[in-house]
């Protein structure tokens, strides 16, 4: 499916609509990976043509990055913030009590593929934590609970 | 009447947004010509959502608010609203501030001209563009200004560096890959007053000879991205970017550029890479951004406060802005304090409150009500305090000589059920997960260094020589501040709290 015609037909015009930028790579792989949840391993030669780069270097920059990801995750993304500020107030904890509400033993995705429950590393939520980001929504003062609700 | 809702990403965590959807409806119900505005944070995040209401006798303001409290706000006596708290600069927290830098945030719709010319916006361009570039470097040299990234390096000289080198292009380059813990002033502004950031870009521009700038925001604060790009948006169209500045002026133009989640980033010759579209791995200084930035072109890389401060420091004079602060650290600085705290928020004042008076007399101690243990500042490569050093002053060298830094002026404080074995562990885990790898002492000894943690947890005291000797080497063998500087919270933990690295060794003996 991805390395139909229709594939390689969409990637160009994605990376067309860049070609304008100076240094467009990240903007590019930002693209790609909100058009298809993740970077396709097939975009990374084309991408690496257009631009007169190496693929090792294409690669390199999409592996470099906590963003991109390999695979598209699942349904819903719930990110915890595990930084200090929100350790503070228990974040530990949420992370904890989230991946426990969900059947997960660590950090990744259900098995049903319905939630993918990550970290991440500051919201700029810090007087109001624990914070995390359901979906696009931001919590404060976040619980398993509220982060629960907010992901049905 | 006029409704103020912030949309400011903290209020909008706590609520915001459903509060704004009550006030569109009720209205809409009872016909009520109501306006909603959607502003920035006042910086008063316990109280948010903070909802203000414009009458005839002045602005005043309830909060925390629901939208179970919206009908009584629009439909009864609001002197008589269970969550009324008066103007906000009547409220003692606000009114002990020096709002320069964040005079407008919370204050004005964030992408209206109008709002932002009518208190006080574009007065620093206006007067820029009339000065020479040697007037305008002086200005900032008496201003004091130092970098509010954290590495307090004097803004004038960096941007006199670029604008005598000789090169056809220059850049502009904006550091808003905010990724400290406990900070958030640079998201706040761009999200309730971007305006001011878009000028003192310009001004930068108009200084060194620069006609592009970039502000590279992280991808984790998905708000100011919006509200940056909308502003961006609508300063071309008012002329404050694009080819002639104000319509007098030389050209300069910007965009948003969206950082991929790597902490390293924040540094700033990683974010000039990654910007280039390469992996975000620090460059060796020599040669200095200001002379070899961006493509290889001399570049300006100041952090968003630095830049916002420049409008105020051009409209209002470098004495006005001298006057504030203590020693070698001038003006004001955004407190951001956060983490385990009953009033936290955003705080601007005049360098040279100590620590203890942030933390318990602003701060009003912790939000459980715990004993305050430990206050970590200047981000996760900041040192962790312990209240014996609390009489130290708010500033760049006063933090510097006990231990610490003041870094992007975040004040994270954490009550006494906190385990710092645990913190050190984790500054150094988090410089394993966000290392870019090219420095050894950082890459691999941030792993060895959770380990050495581990050793010590478990009760081996030999392992303490090690991971002393580590951090020695992490500090001394790094090129940037993620390697250079995980060593503070580390030995600060060490240092001032040894029971919590004593306790589980003795209890294993």
């Amino acid at each position: 499916m991805l390395d139909s015609a229709d594939f390689s037909a969409r990637l160009r015009e994605i990376i067309d609509a860049h070609l304008g930028l100076e240094g467009p790579l990240l903007p590019i792989l930002h693209a790609v990976q909100a058009e298809w949840g993740h970077i396709p391993e097939p975009a990374i030669p084309q991408i690496a043509n257009a631009l007169n780069l190496g693929r090792a270097e294409v690669h390199g920059v999409v592996t470099f990055y906590h963003d991109f990801r390999h695979a598209p995750a699942g349904q819903t993304v719930i990110k915890v913030c595990a930084a200090e500020a929100c350790q503070a107030q228990g974040g530990r904890d949420l992370v904890a009590a989230t991946l426990k509400a969900f059947g997960l033993k660590d950090y990744g995705t259900t098995a049903d593929g319905r939630v993918t429950v990550e970290p991440i590393y500051c919201l700029g939520l810090c007087a109001c934590g624990p914070a995390a980001l359901v979906g696009d929504r931001l919590l404060g003062r976040a619980t398993a609970k509220s982060l629960q609700e907010a992901a049905q | 009447m006029k409704v103020y809702v912030p949309r400011d990403a903290s209020a909008r965590a706590l609520g915001a947004d459903a509060v704004a959807q009550a006030v569109i409806r009720e209205a809409e119900k009872s016909g009520l010509p109501v306006e909603l505005v959607r502003n920035g944070s006042r910086g008063m995040t316990w109280l948010e959502p903070l909802v203000e209401i414009e009458t005839q006798s002045g602005r005043t303001a309830f909060g925390p608010m629901t939208p179970e409290d919206v009908p009584a706000l629009l439909f009864k006596d609001i002197t008589k609203h269970p969550k009324a708290i008066g103007p906000v600069e009547d409220l003692p927290w606000f009114a002990r501030q020096t709002r320069l830098t964040f005079a407008r945030v919370g204050l004005i719709d964030p992408l209206s001209m109008t709002d932002y010319e009518a208190n006080g916006g574009l007065q620093g361009l206006r007067n820029a563009l009339g000065m020479t570039g040697e007037e305008l470097i002086d200005t900032l040299k008496l201003s004091g200004l130092r970098g509010r990234g954290g590495a307090g390096f004097p803004t004038g000289i960096k941007w006199d560096t670029v604008r005598l080198a000789q090169a056809p292009q220059k850049y502009i380059v904006c550091n808003a890959d905010e990724g400290d813990s406990g900070t958030f002033a640079d998201r706040m502004l761009m999200e309730g007053d971007p305006f001011t950031l878009i000028e003192g870009m310009a001004i930068a521009g108009v200084t060194v000879g620069a006609t592009r700038g970039y502000v590279y925001i992280r991808s984790e604060y998905p708000d100011a991205i919006e509200v940056m790009s909308e502003a961006i948006r609508v300063a071309r169209l008012n002329g404050l970017l694009g080819p002639s500045l104000l319509g007098t002026g030389p050209a300069f133009d910007m965009e948003v550029r969206v950082g991929a989640g790597a902490y390293v980033c924040g540094e700033e010759t990683s974010l000039l890479n990654s910007l280039e579209g390469k992996r975000g791995t620090v460059r060796a200084k020599p040669p200095l951004p200001a002379i070899q930035g961006l493509f290889g072109k001399p570049t300006v890389v100041n952090n968003v406060i630095s830049l916002a401060t420049v409008p105020w420091i051009l409209a209002n004079g470098h004495e006005a802005y001298k006057d504030f602060g203590l020693g070698r650290s001038r003006g004001t600085i955004p407190l951001q304090i956060a983490g385990n705290v009953k009033h936290g928020g955003l705080f601007e004042t005049a360098f040279g409150m100590s620590l203890g008076e942030i933390v318990n007399d602003i701060g009003g101690g912790t939000f459980s009500g715990r004993p305050v243990k430990a206050v970590q500042v200047g981000g996760p490569l900041g040192a962790y305090f312990p209240a014996s050093k609390f009489a130290t002053p708010f500033g760049y060298e006063e933090f510097d000589g006990q231990g610490g830094l003041i870094g992007h002026a975040g004040v994270v404080v954490f009550d006494d059920s906190v385990d710092m074995l645990q913190q050190a562990r984790f500054a150094l885990e988090f410089c394993a997960v966000e290392s870019c790898g090219k420095c050894t002492p950082c890459r691999l000894g941030a792993v060895r260094g959770v380990e050495t943690v581990d050793r010590i947890a478990a009760g081996d005291a030999s392992a303490m020589p090690l991971l002393i000797d580590l951090c020695d080497t992490m500090r001394d063998g790094s090129l940037c501040a993620l390697g250079g500087f995980t060593p503070y919270p580390v030995m600060s933990a060490l240092t001032h709290f040894p029971d919590d690295f004593a306790t589980v060794k003795e209890a294993a003996e």
